[in-house]
């Protein structure tokens, strides 16, 4: 384990019942990182960040948080965390959970200073229950950032946004990124993945199945479906993996344009040609060889 | 570092201020009690040792159903929130958030008893000094514990759903036998005889003990103290369960 680790998992196994959520996974957050943790629903994401934030023990392994266990209050001292919109107290003003919320950590930021970096000035007399869906989402996420943490944990932060608010949250957590802070961020979302994280960490199944740099990875997993009816054998050459369903092939590859160019070379007698770009979970396929 | 106390305040204030805000559990709790002395008491003559001991029984009537539904649908509807388990992930332990809750829950039961107690001193013959005032609301603290227990053990154990009809299920048989809405002593002998079984038999005896001096009959005691153990278990029990569950 990275001894500086911010946040790290070794060796994790977590089950609920029948189910392994979490399969001897292993992570280190370093000081300074924004990662992205990506993976289809299911894939042990949310799983891991709660036994990371300290909601939940692993059956086996170690989590550690600042260097300690992080069901101690004292070590989540600097972590920022997000709820989800829907549980935000709907009787209290927005200017009333932020206080509600910066009062447990030493060092708050301004009121102020969170609402403007969040696009929420002006509504601080606001009731949560009163604003719309994308208000409540910032506001949520800005919780994460009042206590001025260190360590931002952020689960599927911009699900449901439109464009607007989900640009403000982005431009939000770089700030943050650029003044020295770490992040983890979860996300189904290849494009927001893409859009924040330095390093990607791809996770099925409760395993890591890749760790790097954000153009590797994106190497890996963007990758376009090409589907064509041929009596014979399409050239293989250079897919990740195809599937045969009688004369209907289904061909993953990471250069559309090559399969194509490649098909007509070979002047296969092919019909009803489809390429669109594959989306994470068929992605997961190349990755794993086998349905996510 | 923000201390165990201050955060302990910090939650018993927001709990009061988003309660404070759909103010129509505090005001139906607070409500009956004092509108059952003013049309059940208050035109007819008893006499000053009965006025006072309704009014001490619609004392406990408030701090009863003020503490089963505060924590009883209370805590069960928190447990189906996801503001919940957020707070778990704040640098404060879980408890400051279980003690405000029960301050909270105080609050709005010391809240309740005061119109009954203001109606019962200005309208009836109700009568005590300021010492036994004061020793009755220690006993009220104390005969209202199996309640306080006995709701977080449903609002730990129950979903909200259940933990609604659940509570009113039990709430009012409990109080109307423990004798708070009508004096025992009107009570046929088998309505006696379950009415000194219940908490809020002993509950009530308590708090006219030490408003009055009269008396409490020893079994209705030994019953409460058994209550408040069983209760204690209960919600202690609830709890673990709870927590197995959601933060295993």
């Amino acid at each position: 384990m990275t001894p500086d680790a911010i946040a790290a998992a070794h060796a994790v196994v977590k089950d609920f019942g029948d189910t392994r959520a979490l399969d001897g996974l292993d992570l280190a957050v370093a000081p300074g990182e924004l990662v992205g943790l990506l993976g289809p629903n299911g894939a042990g994401k949310s799983t891991l960040i709660s036994l990371l934030v300290g909601l939940r023990r692993p059956d086996a392994g170690r989590v550690t948080l600042f260097g300690g266990d992080p069901r101690d209050a004292a070590h989540r001292r600097l972590l920022g965390m997000t709820p989800q919109e829907t549980g935000l107290p709907h009787t209290l003003r927005v200017g009333e959970v932020l206080d509600f919320v910066s009062r447990h950590y030493a060092d708050p930021l301004s009121a102020g200073e969170v609402l403007e970096r969040f696009g929420l000035t002006g509504l601080e007399r606001r009731q949560t229950g009163g604003l719309s869906g994308g208000q409540k989402r910032r506001l949520a996420v800005a919780l994460a950032f009042a206590g001025r943490p260190r360590l931002v944990v952020l689960d599927e932060p911009t699900t449901g946004l439109d464009v607007d608010g989900r640009r403000t949250l982005w431009d939000g957590v770089r700030e943050f990124h650029a003044e020295g802070g770490t992040v983890l961020l979860t996300s189904h979302y290849l494009e927001e993945i893409e859009a924040l994280a330095g390093r990607v960490v791809v996770v099925d199944r409760g395993r890591v199945l890749a760790d790097g740099p954000m153009d590797e990875i994106r190497g890996r997993v963007a990758v376009s479906r090409v589907s064509l009816r041929s009596p014979v054998a399409p050239p293989l050459a250079g897919t990740l993996h195809s599937v045969r369903d009688g004369d209907r092939w289904e061909l993953h590859t990471p250069d559309a344009d090559a399969l194509v160019r490649a098909l007509v070379h070979a002047d296969l007698p092919f019909t009803d040609l489809q390429v669109r770009p594959a989306s994470l979970e068929e992605a997961f396929v190349s990755l794993t060889g086998s349905p996510a | 570092m923000t201390t165990s106390a201050s955060l302990t305040r910090l939650h018993w204030r927001y709990l009061l201020l988003e309660n404070v805000r759909i103010p129509i559990g505090i005001v139906s709790a607070a409500a009956f009690p004092a509108l059952s002395l003013l049309f059940f008491v208050v035109p007819f003559d008893y006499g000053a040792e009965q006025e006072t001991a309704a009014v001490v029984g619609l004392t406990v009537f408030a701090v009863m159903s003020s503490f089963l539904f505060t924590f009883g649908v209370g805590v069960a509807d928190d447990r189906e929130k996801s503001w919940d388990p957020y707070l778990r992930t704040l640098p404060a332990p879980a408890w400051p958030r279980i003690a405000g809750r029960i301050l909270s829950g105080a609050t709005f039961a010391l809240v309740a008893i005061v119109p009954v107690i203001v109606v019962g001193a200005l309208f009836t013959a109700a009568t005590t000094t300021v010492p036994r005032l004061a020793l009755g609301i220690v006993a009220l603290l104390v005969a209202g514990l199996p309640f306080l227990l006995g709701g977080l053990a449903i609002g730990y154990s129950l979903p909200v759903k259940a933990a609604l009809p659940v509570t009113q299920l039990i709430f009012f048989p409990v109080a109307f036998a423990g004798g708070l809405l009508l004096p025992p002593m009107l009570f046929p002998g088998w309505l006696e005889a379950v009415s000194v079984v219940t908490p809020a038999r002993g509950a009530r005896d308590l708090v006219v003990w030490a408003v009055l001096g009269t008396p409490p009959s020893t079994v209705a005691l030994v019953v409460l103290a058994a209550w408040i153990v069983l209760t204690a278990g209960l919600a202690v029990w609830g709890y673990r369960r709870d927590e197995g569950r959601r933060f295993r």
